[in-house]
């Protein structure tokens, strides 16, 4: 029994590390970059959220707060590519990652100067109500956390495979010049990723929020999914939200039975076990850049 | 004589700091196939890559049916009619080959692009036969098979062809290029057809240009391209029998 609530809060956790690694996961593979203000995204798309329906700020109705972070966070990832990340297009990698590591700092110290630095909860419908089954206490947050992750995910397989967009998505980040070629407008498609990226990240934030407070420095939860996404293969979709399981599940059962510091070390122990053994990751599609 | 239908005049082009073409003009006929022959590093394939617009020219014009293209984006200058067939297949590799022609008609907005997926089809039965196999996974020539179909998704009135034999066996440089002369003769698809193998391009070409160093430094019909003595040399690999056994280096092109 106890092994089961451990799975389900880890299983929770992960679900959010995940859907963070997914966002790395998706820019680099439809854009060659790297992102590193994802998880300070999700923590301002988690501050848009309680802004806008929190009572002691704008106090609307929760959903509405959740559409809302959502959009204002796709529209953010978009502007940030249409403003800054195009004009250093074809540059080498270094020059988008000190970009995007600036970026997370504006993102930390706009959201300190707005909504303050003390930690926050956002008064959210499924926030500390639990159920009972049998001897088990399952919190709904986590339960939502859950199936909000895996409708996602479904949802954005659909996407990704079925629709036309989906797939010029995936062409573009197999064989960019073909892309051209075919007529795909790639650079638009780039702008779209990152809006993409950006409402996952809100998704993220909105769930995080539901499962404790926030503070401006909740966006470092990145560097974790960042180990996530490295675990899974960077690049793949699949891969980043296995690898955020994966961080999330070994968490909660080091901290119970090795000691509970532990948990903070074991992802990137886990990390290096797997750069050792499988250095592309455990879901890597490395074989595509060599076709 | 048959209209113009794409007109290159006086392109200028650079590749970095290098002049890759120093003043280029050709006419491509609707309905024709114009051949452009020439070693590595003669600027053919950036020549192509100018029209399609992944390249932007630094002086001349390019026109399609009277409009200019030069400079235009890629994506709209697919949309008015051109499409570009890369050197070295680039198709898609994760994605199916079903997925492949689908990003061919990405473009286009109508409703036969089913209809037009079943002509390809015709064309290159063996697609069909494979066409939930991801792309990577096809041959050689399969993969260029499968770079002539998703340009011709693209519902084309030129197609550019950069070295479709590459890298492919005789026979199947023979396959395919006996589909382009179909293409050509029963779909009425104009071509631009870059080439390093002068046999098979002048085999099917109409008229055709020589390039060298970024110039054009002869031009007429396949017919008379054939006969020329340079190009017999230099291209189709003739043995001149000189009266005084001389080095083939020493001798002067003169392209007449």
């Amino acid at each position: 029994m106890e092994i089961l609530q451990l799975i389900v809060s880890g299983l929770a956790n992960g679900c959010i590390y995940g859907l963070i690694a997914l966002g790395f996961a998706l820019i680099y593979k439809a854009a060659e970059q790297v992102n590193f203000a994802q998880g300070d995204l999700m923590m301002f798309g988690a501050f848009v959220a309680l802004g806008l329906t929190n009572d002691s700020h704008l106090g609307l109705p929760f959903w509405v707060a959740c559409i809302g972070a959502v959009t204002a966070m796709a529209v953010l990832g978009w502007l940030l590519e249409r403003s800054v990340l195009r004009r250093v297009f074809g540059q080498s990698q270094i020059a988008v990652v000190i970009l995007t590591i600036a970026f997370g700092f504006l993102l930390r110290i706009a959201a300190g100067l707005i909504w303050g630095h003390d930690p926050l909860t956002l008064e959210s419908p499924i926030a500390g109500v639990n159920q009972h089954f049998g001897g088990l206490v399952l919190g709904l947050d986590e339960l939502t956390v859950i199936a909000v992750t895996l409708v996602l995910t479904a949802i954005l397989f659909g996407f990704f495979s079925r629709t036309k967009l989906g797939i010029a998505m995936q062409a573009s980040s197999q064989n960019q010049l073909a892309a051209y070629y075919m007529g795909i407008p790639v650079k638009r498609i780039h702008g779209l990723t990152w809006a993409l990226a950006g409402a996952i990240a809100a998704v993220a934030g909105i769930l995080f929020a539901s499962k404790g407070s926030i503070d401006p420095n909740t966006g470092l939860l990145g560097i974790k999914a960042f180990a996530a996404a490295v675990i899974g293969g960077f690049g793949s979709l699949p891969g980043a939200l296995a690898g955020g399981l994966i961080v999330g599940l070994i968490e909660p059962f080091a901290a119970r039975y090795v000691a509970s510091g532990y948990s903070q070390i074991a992802p990137y122990a886990m990390l290096i076990l797997v750069l050792l053994i499988r250095p592309h990751g455990l879901f890597a599609q490395i074989h595509a850049k060599k076709v | 004589m048959t209209e113009t239908l794409l007109r290159i005049r006086n392109l200028e082009c650079f590749y970095g700091p290098v002049m890759a073409i120093r003043g280029v003009s050709l006419d491509v006929p609707e309905g024709r196939i114009v051949t452009v022959l020439g070693a590595n590093g003669a600027g053919k394939t950036t020549l192509l890559k100018t029209v399609s617009g992944v390249m932007d020219p630094a002086k001349g014009d390019i026109l399609l049916a009277g409009d200019s293209i030069a400079s235009r984006d890629p994506d709209r200058i697919v949309r008015k009619g051109v499409v570009h067939v890369p050197e070295g297949r680039e198709i898609f590799p994760l994605l199916t080959v079903d997925e492949n022609l689908a990003m061919g008609a990405y473009t286009r907005k109508d409703r036969d692009v089913a209809a037009d997926r079943e002509m390809v089809f015709g064309y290159f039965p063996i697609l069909k036969q494979r066409r939930r196999q991801t792309a990577g996974t096809l041959s050689g020539g399969q993969q260029q098979m499968l770079a002539i179909a998703r340009g011709l998704m693209a519902g084309p009135r030129v197609m550019l062809l950069d070295e479709p034999s590459l890298g492919l066996s005789p026979l199947l440089v023979g396959d395919i290029f006996a589909i382009l002369r179909r293409l050509n003769a029963e779909r009425g698809v104009t071509m631009l057809l870059v080439e390093q193998n002068a046999r098979v391009a002048l085999d099917i070409a109409d008229d055709g240009y020589v390039m060298e160093l970024g110039r054009i430094v002869m031009e007429g019909s396949a017919e008379r391209l054939r006969q020329s003595a340079d190009i017999q040399e230099f291209y189709l690999g003739a043995e001149r029998q000189g009266l005084r056994g001389e080095r083939r280096w020493k001798r002067r092109k003169t392209w007449g």
